[in-house]
């Protein structure tokens, strides 16, 4: 079973906001999906040892190398920002 | 002119389009104007480019100077999930609202490169997390075969597009089935490629060890034609793999097909599904496919294993939407204030469900029992995959569990969604490649608003192959789809 504590602190760890009725909600559907993905666990320990994905996972490295001209994306993604200063992204203060 | 839509196909378009029978200008008319007719009733489309007819007349242009390729002048809807540079892309989602894409994916570009046309972008479960496109914070996209029905998702709008005439062929993305279910609710092909064949440099993120772009289209053929426009290495995305065929043996009659019987045994699946999945076995048969009945014992797991490694996943790839560098903003009492105000507001329920479930299974504390549980049986279910396909050739299952299932019916039972993909789901986790083919229909009752009586809902087949040999299933699709 989830506690209502631990929903609330899923949440502030997701940076979600949840009303007291909502957390309630999280709560009951949390125990129904965890008591589903649960079913993982009558997979014998014996042989899921190996975590290693034998097609997906592969390390692949590059140089670095080939810079673009510096500045030639900033207009364009700074377009995007909420809020702006110049060439800065404008956010409240942090300290 | 007047072009026969309920027929066209990719190869049929592009040899008129040679021939001059009509103009790309006029192929893409004959798109816009069916969706001017329907797109309002099946919200099909989140949006029209306005640039769609420039786009007819440049590959006009190209025909005319003998430089067309297959896709040229071809008219293609985009999930709203792709980027396409200059155009607005939100994943379905408020918290992408009013965000215009800064580059092209790669996908996209390989078929600019083609000069295809893209006629605007589709409707989807918010961050393709859905199997239904009704978790879209732009409503939900109706079946075309009976509009009170979902028509699956997460790529709904992309699979109604195709099934409408609202488009020849589309590309969505799959992460559990959300390619492969949509095309069988909506009678249409879809194919999700192993993953890493096509890149997803441009492909917004959900769980990113298992997402995939893939085509949606009418035949195995038109499917074949997509893929093999956009697939290969990308040096924009480290996981991208190149695919060198390695079926040896593309003769039908000589394939063997494994049927994992167990799997198919589960409770919720539909009597009518079984029936129809032992008809398109018959016809296999008819074709010569030897047919086997195998044992997958840990497939079973697969869904499980994926609501703890997409969660996980996802929670981490949707850390970024804060209100600071793009989309949507609401401001708070601080800083952190304007983050929680932003993604309470910006995220819908399945959103911060599933990023709640992800922060859990990571937890200090949990991370054993579940992450790398799920992990450990992923790697199982590929060895298990390898392992069968040295016995058979390709692995053959229904599409999804049930048809079209009704708007609202799922909606408030979370668990009772996620297993709309429990036989999509096995292919994501395994990495292989996996094709579903349109396998007749079933009669279900009808909108009672409507009072539209009896309606026939369209199933799917589904056959998947080995790592890399996604060349087999689109020959096997084709013939099946022949015969």
């Amino acid at each position: 079973m989830v506690t209502l504590k631990e929903i609330e602190n899923l949440a502030a760890l997701s940076r979600i906001a949840l009303t007291a009725e909502e957390k309630e909600k999280m709560r009951s559907e949390f125990d129904a999906i965890l008591a589903y993905v649960a079913s993982i666990r009558e997979v014998s320990a014996a042989v899921v040892k190996d975590t290693r994905s034998i097609v997906a996972t592969v390390n692949v490295m590059r140089e670095d190398g080939n810079p673009h001209e510096s500045g030639i994306f900033t207009e364009t993604l700074l377009s995007a920002a909420p809020k702006r200063e110049g060439d800065y992204i404008r956010v409240k203060k942090i300290l | 002119m007047s072009i026969d839509l309920n027929t066209l196909t990719i190869k049929k378009a592009h040899d008129a389009l040679l021939r001059g029978e009509y103009s790309a200008l006029e192929l893409a008319e004959a798109y816009l104007a069916e969706i001017e007719k329907k797109n309002e009733r099946l919200n099909a489309y989140l949006e029209v480019f306005e640039d769609a007819r420039e786009q007819a007349k440049e590959a006009d242009r190209r025909i005319k100077e003998g430089k067309a390729r297959v896709l040229t002048g071809i008219p293609l809807a985009l999930k709203d999930n792709i980027l396409m540079k200059g155009k607005k892309v939100n994943a379905s989602s408020r918290i992408l609202q009013g965000y215009v894409a800064p580059y092209d994916s790669t996908a996209v570009s390989r078929l600019k490169t083609q000069g295809a046309v893209f006629l605007g972008r589709t409707n989807m479960d918010e961050f393709a997390m859905g199997s239904s496109t009704e978790t879209s914070y732009f409503g939900p996209t109706k079946n075309p075969y009976d509009k009170s029905r979902v028509p699956g998702g997460s790529s709904g709008g992309a699979a109604v597009a195709v099934a409408s005439n609202l488009a020849l062929a589309a590309l969505g993305s799959d992460t559990a089935g959300s390619v492969r279910q949509p095309a069988a609710f909506c009678g249409v092909t879809g194919f999700k490629p192993t993953y890493g064949t096509i890149s997803r440099h441009g492909l917004i993120a959900m769980g990113s060890s298992l997402d995939i772009i893939g085509p949606i289209a009418k035949t195995a053929e038109d499917s074949e034609i997509l893929f093999d426009a956009i697939k290969g290495k990308d040096p924009l995305d480290c996981t991208s793999i190149e695919l060198k065929v390695n079926s040896q043996k593309l003769k039908v009659s000589d394939l063997k097909i494994g049927i994992p019987r167990n799997f198919l045994e589960m409770k919720g699946i539909d009597e009518d599904v079984l029936a129809s999945f032992n008809e398109s076995i018959q016809t296999l048969k008819k074709l010569g496919c030897a047919v086997q009945d195998i044992t997958l014992p840990t497939i079973r797991h697969a869904l499980a294993a994926y609501y703890i490694i997409m969660p996980a996943e996802l929670s981490t790839n949707l850390a970024r939407y804060d209100g600071v560098k793009y989309g949507f903003y609401k401001p708070g009492d601080s800083l952190l204030g304007d983050y929680i105000a932003t993604r309470t507001d910006g995220f819908g329920k399945e959103a911060r469900r599933r990023l709640l479930l992800g922060a859990y299974v990571l937890s200090s504390g949990y991370y054993d029992a579940y992450y790398r549980t799920a992990i450990s049986v992923r790697t199982l279910i590929e060895k298990e995959f390898a392992e069968a396909f040295k016995g058979v050739d390709v692995i053959a299952t229904p599409t999804a569990p049930t048809p079209a299932f009704k708007i609202g019916e799922k909606t408030k039972d979370p668990l009772s969604m996620y297993l709309a993909d429990i036989f999509t789901v096995p292919a994501n986790i395994g990495a292989i490649p996996a094709l579903s083919v349109p396998s007749g229909f079933v009669e279900r009752s009808g909108d009672s608003s409507t009072g539209s009586g009896r309606v026939r809902l369209p199933l799917g087949f589904q056959i998947m192959a080995g790592h890399r040999n996604d060349a087999l299933l689109f020959e096997l699709g084709k013939k099946f789809q022949s015969a």
